[in-house]
């Protein structure tokens, strides 16, 4: 009775977690649409309900109810398959990112997160190695655009493939490298455990507490060009490659690149928060002056859920703001500057955090 | 439960298959790709090993298998890249003169 | 029971892809196999309790070096494989050379099956600080030449692909 308890709150987990970030997509899609229009001085979307707050629902029947065509010459099974890859990957690593601590309906402790559960005393066992799966995730999620473009027939298609596969080997070094100083801090792999280690207010955080603010422009940097959003979206470069790995795609299996495109974006958000803004931890959290207002216990729980939704906003903001403002890099610009500026500095960070570490300067570190 | 055993049939199955795909493969890449299907059959006896033994030192030699396998595979493959550009082929056997 | 149910199952991935690899006449679709035998092999290692072996394994194998397999197979976009000459020679001396190979390990594994260890789900289950600990301590010298090793095998490759100017 009790497994299947926890089975049936497992599965309410994954459907609403899941369906919560594909809605956050759609509208993401619109909220980019809107600020980027008022970025240079246009109105963006306002036809489809008030503000335009209808057209992602138009935009998805649009996609449903399109041609969904098939090009002659293309390797069928891998054109299916490769969609499928993109979208499948890109929603995985939600299985193991915490979203605050846990959460009490009907007597039932729930932990927030897809891959955590309670132990007995009230602890939350979560996946020891959670940082390392989503690297992995993300890292086999290049096969969905490599295969897209092989699959395609098409030389935009393949040229854009290659591109993505190029520059995402490149910039996954600078990435990892980037990790390995919070690692250093925090003592563990698991999110839970890293989030725990920066547990108090803004000071706490590994962004400014840690000393790991070399270490989060170089995530942020490389994230952009993992994403492949400008001004690294040379693998989808409309004006020298039509569309990129997604020329041929057409319909939902086009919607199924944008939304694995989104979702990688949402994932890493969510890295970067729990990374080096202290995941759910409220910025003000342990100031004595501020008055604790007390809260019914489910509100109570769901308001670190709002601080890590509020920081997740944060950076797609910045993602929508950067790509109103940057240009496209050049193709030789976006391979020196991963190999010759990012990686250094990534470097060197893990030389000056382990430096500090080992001397005992660090103000937060392993216990 | 399952025995020790087993995880190691599993592991000389996946090598004899790859050794198989060595020898009978022609094309350069796909013979490159089956050596590393050998090396990955040898961690699984490595890892059934440090489980058998309750050791970790299995665990350690998978890693270094691995840095080795990345190490070959790019050289392998830039090694493939200039032979291409030389020979126009991928066929093993049309690879077959010292100089041209 | 259930390790028994996933172990099965896995395996069973493993070594239809395997096969997969062998009888595919494509390049890429061998490729793509042997992906799919080393991400099921990452979820063998789970059982076995390795998760940073199993994280890595994604990680290097299945992230780096088979992307790498597959960007070069779309570069050099090859096609079909053909089979020649050397073929008929390989079928000739390869035969028996596998027979043997299956012979010899099928002799190994019958003498060596009086080991009763029964792998036991969560029964061997390290934290990553141990294999750190035993990486940069016991094995600090080793680390340290594979990582020359890699130095040079980048060097090589960055000699080998560069074209002459």
């Amino acid at each position: 009775m009790e497994n299947l308890i926890t089975l049936a709150f497992l599965v309410v987990k994954i459907l609403v977690i899941t369906h919560v970030l594909l809605g956050a997509v759609a509208y993401t899609v619109w909220l980019e649409r809107k600020l980027i229009g008022r970025m240079q001085n246009r109105w963006g979307p306002t036809r489809v309900g008030p503000f335009g707050l209808l057209q992602p629902i138009a935009d998805g029947i649009k996609f449903i109810v399109k041609e969904d065509l098939l090009p002659p010459g293309v390797n069928k099974p891998l054109f299916l398959l490769a969609p499928l890859l993109a979208v499948a990957l890109g929603l995985t690593s939600l299985a193991v990112i915490p979203f605050g601590e846990s959460i009490t309906i009907a007597g039932h402790t729930e932990a927030l997160q897809i891959s955590g559960f309670m132990r007995a005393d009230g602890s939350i066992f979560d996946a020891n190695v959670g940082l390392l799966i989503i690297l992995g995730v993300t890292s086999i999620g290049v096969y969905g655009i490599a295969l897209a473009g092989w699959s395609s027939n098409s030389k935009y298609s393949l040229l854009g493939s290659l591109r993505a596969s190029a520059q995402m080997i490149s910039y996954e070094l600078a990435l990892g490298l980037s990790l390995v100083g919070v690692i250093i801090m925090s003592g563990s792999l698991s999110l839970r455990q890293i989030v725990d280690a920066q547990g108090g207010n803004i000071l706490h955080w590994n962004f400014i507490g840690g000393w790991q603010f070399v270490a989060f422009f170089v995530y942020l940097i490389a994230a952009f060009a993992e994403t492949n959003r400008i001004p690294f979206d040379l693998p989808e470069a409309e004006t020298e490659l039509v569309a990129g790995y997604h020329t041929e795609y057409s319909a939902m299996k086009f919607a199924m690149f944008f939304m694995a495109e989104y979702a990688n974006m949402f994932t890493a958000a969510c890295v970067a928060t729990l990374l080096f803004l202290g995941g759910w931890h409220s910025p003000f959290e342990g100031i004595s002056w501020i008055p604790a207002v007390p809260l019914p216990p489910i509100v109570g729980a769901l308001v670190p859920v709002f601080w890590f939704a509020l920081k997740i906003f944060f950076f797609i903001f910045f993602y929508i703001w950067v790509r109103g403002t940057l240009p496209r890099f050049r193709y030789d610009q976006l391979m020196a500057f991963g190999w010759k500026v990012l990686l250094p500095l990534a470097i060197a960070n893990i030389i000056v955090t382990s430096a500090l570490v080992a001397m005992n300067l660090a103000p937060i570190g392993p216990k | 439960m399952v025995p020790v055993t087993y995880y190691l049939v599993l592991s000389a199955i996946l090598f004899t298959i790859g050794v198989a795909a060595f020898i009978f493969k022609r094309n350069i890449i796909t013979i490159f790709m089956s050596i590393e299907l050998m090396l990955n059959a040898v961690n699984l006896s490595f890892v059934a090993f440090a489980n058998m033994h309750h050791n970790l030192d299995g665990h350690i030699f998978v890693f270094f298998v691995m840095v080795v396998a990345a190490a070959e595979a790019a050289v392998g493959l830039a090694i493939i890249i200039s032979v291409f550009r030389t020979r126009e082929t991928l066929n093993v056997d049309r690879v077959n003169l010292l100089k041209l | 029971m259930i390790h028994q149910a996933l172990f099965f199952i896995f395996a069973a991935i493993c070594v239809a892809g395997a096969l997969n690899l062998l009888l595919q006449k494509h390049p890429i679709s061998s490729a793509l196999s042997l992906i799919v035998v080393m991400g099921s092999l990452a979820l063998l290692y789970l059982l076995l309790g390795a998760q940073f072996v199993a994280a890595i394994q994604i990680i290097v194998y299945a992230g780096a070096i088979m992307v790498l397999f597959v960007f070069v197979i779309m570069l050099l976009n090859a096609g079909i494989e053909e089979h020649t000459e050397g073929s008929r020679i390989a079928v000739y001396f390869g035969v028996p050379a596998v027979a043997a190979l299956v012979g010899m390990v099928l002799y190994v594994l019958l003498k060596t099956s009086h080991i009763e260890y029964q792998v036991q789900l969560g029964g061997f289950v390290k934290p990553t600080r141990d294999v750190a600990m035993l990486l940069f301590r016991e094995y600090l010298l080793p680390f340290e030449v594979t990582s020359v090793l890699i130095l040079i095998a980048i060097m090589g490759a960055v000699v080998l692909a560069r074209r002459e100017p």
